[in-house]
């Protein structure tokens, strides 16, 4: 009696699927809405849901509505593997916006790719497009362009001996290995590299060892609330050479929380930070405007870099499906693979069969802290 | 040496709050016999009410009104689910306190959210700097030591010379005969959990301005000072402190000759070792790990 009662539930659910599947465009994201991440996934949550909706509310794609089904992975690559698998199985979406990280990201990349689903990570590490595979996409930034930026900086600055921090996340380690592959060839010397957990909250200890090393710099490459503590903790024990970040700093929220001590601090990120200091015909300022504003009066909160790459994940899915007049997975991801000159948030995309970042070196700027907001850094190579 | 020092301030520090925590452990273990996991959350509630009534009031009326309210909730969390849970073993109420904790903390990020706050510096900024022989730290380390320090001495000067106090060492020692005496066994537990939850509180206002207060930092803060209470021994508040600062120095001092990866490893891996060759802990008798 019960199971038959289970069975026709089930029944029932499975019919009322099929009926609403069958116009409905089904996209799935795993974000880190809460847990450690969750200053990166919560935004991006949010910015899909608000692009879906906008979407819907204009009538849809291909005259279709799209369906956005967003799982919370709490930044745990296990439940990223388990949500995405129920997203591909039961769910049966077109494309995966997320994960938020990197660590989430490499679990799943294989799945996704074997699966034929489509993957838009919101994850910035090397390895999730290099090698890289059939259906994986990323938008944000490559961790080497983020620090090429870095090392440039360094030089115009006359810097060449440095320490580096990291977290214990996938981001974090994945940085670590660019910083070690290409601080050689810009002549710049780690003096020290240490890892730290990723809900470190008191990094005194580590900066006391980073600064008997008589270091120029502080590089700290991590996304998690620690990029605040780092700041802080430096000024406290009294260390006042630079601190660079990575692009994972990209947040109005570290700077309020580092206060006084985030003066100063040096990162390269995407250009959401300073849109409106940006010239009217920059190709992105359009993009970077809409949906800056779009955000703020929604979420009552400032828009970022994270919100950012969900927003160009959603776009660029949506103007595939567009350009493919299709949305069969194969058709696609042909037309996510030849876009070309996408101005999305994070940059201008174009992907090709070999690069599927599609951003350049210059997607980047180098900002910096001024007054508790964000500005573009004055160009290193002209100081002394 | 300079950064020998540094290491023992960071030690000292990160310390003083485990120690807060395992005090927290030991004041409920000894009269109820559980061990409440969801201690970190009381820290985590602390620093989350001080920082939203900050906006309002001054930090220092905000932090005692947080305090109080904390340990209100502490009391009636006791009152709700512990008491009517008597007749259950120890072991069944410890499996409740993880399951609070868990409901805590996310009914924390549904008032709250999933961001980072903090309270203002209690002296000085974020870039304030005192300089210590070479170290240099932040004021607000001291601010953490003072009153963790000065809290922890308030409690056991409690526990010694009021009535309530011995009331509460009488219902650990024998909860039968402290009944036939006339103590109150129930509101007993219910003050052990209340000055449990304010002890928590106020050292979670006093970290804030370091540490930054989010939803989830209370596990493992209890996983810290829980080590921090088996290492000093479980029965004594006093141990709890030495086993607290015990845990902080061994998982920054490790640094010095190891990687940074390997502090938490360190510092458990002491733990384990203790207790392999003394099971009730470093400093607490035997009697005292029993009777509890």
């Amino acid at each position: 009696m019960k199971w038959g009662t289970w069975g026709a539930a089930l029944a029932a659910a499975w019919l009322a699927a099929g009926v609403r599947g069958a116009d409905e465009i089904r996209i799935g994201a795993l974000f880190a809405v809460t847990g450690p991440a969750a200053a990166l996934g919560a935004p991006e949550a949010r910015t899909a849901e608000m692009l879906a909706e906008k979407l819907n509310a204009e009538g849809g794609v291909l005259g279709r509505k799209v369906r956005l089904i967003v799982k919370d992975t709490a930044g745990n690559p296990e439940k990223a593997v388990s949500f995405c698998k129920q997203l591909i199985e039961e769910e049966r979406v077109l494309a995966i916006l997320g994960p938020s990280t990197s660590g989430e990201t490499l679990q799943i990349k294989k799945l996704c790719n074997d699966e034929k689903t489509l993957l838009l990570s919101c994850a910035a590490a090397e390895t999730i497009v290099n090698p890289v595979a059939r259906y994986v996409f990323k938008t944000p930034q490559k961790d080497s362009q983020a620090a090429t930026h870095i090392f440039r900086s360094m030089a115009g600055r006359g810097i060449a001996r440095v320490g580096v921090l990291v977290d214990n996340s996938g981001f974090g380690q994945a940085g670590k290995a660019q910083i070690e592959a290409l601080a050689p060839t810009n002549g710049i010397a780690i003096a020290a590299c240490e890892t730290y957990d990723k809900a470190a909250t008191d990094l005194t200890d580590i900066l006391a060892k980073v600064k008997a090393q008589n270091v120029q710099a502080v590089i700290n490459w991590s996304i998690v609330p620690a990029q605040a503590i780092v700041a802080r903790n430096m000024r406290q024990i009294g260390m006042d050479v630079p601190l660079y970040q990575s692009h994972g700093f990209g947040s109005l929220k570290y700077v309020q929380q580092a206060g006084e001590a985030g003066e100063g601090i040096l990162f390269p990120c995407g250009r959401i930070l300073v849109a409106e200091q940006l010239p009217d015909d920059h190709p992105q300022k359009a993009t970077l405007m809409a949906y800056k504003q779009a955000y703020e009066s929604r979420c009552k909160e400032e828009a970022g870099s994270f919100g950012g790459y969900a927003h160009d994940a959603f776009a660029l899915v949506i103007a595939a499906i567009k350009a493919a007049n299709s949305t069969e997975t194969d058709k696609v991801r042909d037309a996510l693979e030849n876009l070309k000159g996408f101005a999305g948030v994070s940059g201008v995309y174009s992907f090709s069969p070999t690069d599927h970042t599609g951003l350049g070196l210059d997607s980047l700027e180098m900002l910096t802290v001024r007054k508790g907001a964000f500005a573009i850094a004055p160009a290193a190579a002209k100081q002394p | 040496m300079s950064t020998f020092l540094q290491y023992i301030l960071s030690g000292v520090t990160v310390g003083s709050v485990y120690a807060a925590v395992a005090v927290g452990f030991n004041v409920i273990y000894r009269t109820t016999g559980v061990l409440n996991f969801a201690q970190g959350e009381f820290v985590m509630l602390g620093g989350m009410v001080a920082v939203t009534l900050a906006a309002r009031l001054p930090t220092g009326v905000a932090v005692a009104v947080a305090v109080a309210a904390v340990g209100l909730f502490g009391a009636g969390l006791e009152w709700t689910f512990f008491r009517r849970l008597r007749r259950h073993t120890p072991l069944h109420m410890v499996v409740i306190t993880i399951g609070l904790a868990i409901l805590i903390r996310e009914a924390a990020r549904h008032v709250w959210d999933e961001k980072v706050r903090s309270l203002p510096f209690f002296s000085g900024t974020s870039v304030s700097s005192l300089r210590l022989f070479g170290a240099a730290l932040s004021p607000q380390v001291l601010w953490v030591l003072g009153i963790v320090g000065l809290a922890v001495l308030a409690l056991h000067l409690t526990f010694r010379h009021t009535l309530a106090g011995r009331a509460m060492r009488a219902c650990a020692a024998n909860p039968d005969a402290a009944q036939l005496a006339g103590i109150n066994l129930g509101v007993m537990r219910t003050l052990s959990f209340g000055f449990s939850a304010a002890l928590g509180a106020l050292a979670g206002c006093a970290i804030s301005p370091l540490t930054l207060t989010q939803y989830d930092m209370g596990a493992d803060l209890a996983i810290k000072g829980f080590a921090a209470a088996a290492l000093g021994g479980l029965g004594d508040p006093m141990a709890a402190v030495a086993g607290g600062l015990a845990v902080g120095l061994a998982e920054k001092l490790s640094i010095s000759i190891l990687p940074a990866a390997y502090e938490d490893a360190t510092a458990f891996a002491i733990l384990i070792l203790v207790l392999l060759v003394r099971p009730h802990g470093l400093l607490a008798s035997r009697s005292a790990a029993r009777s509890g």
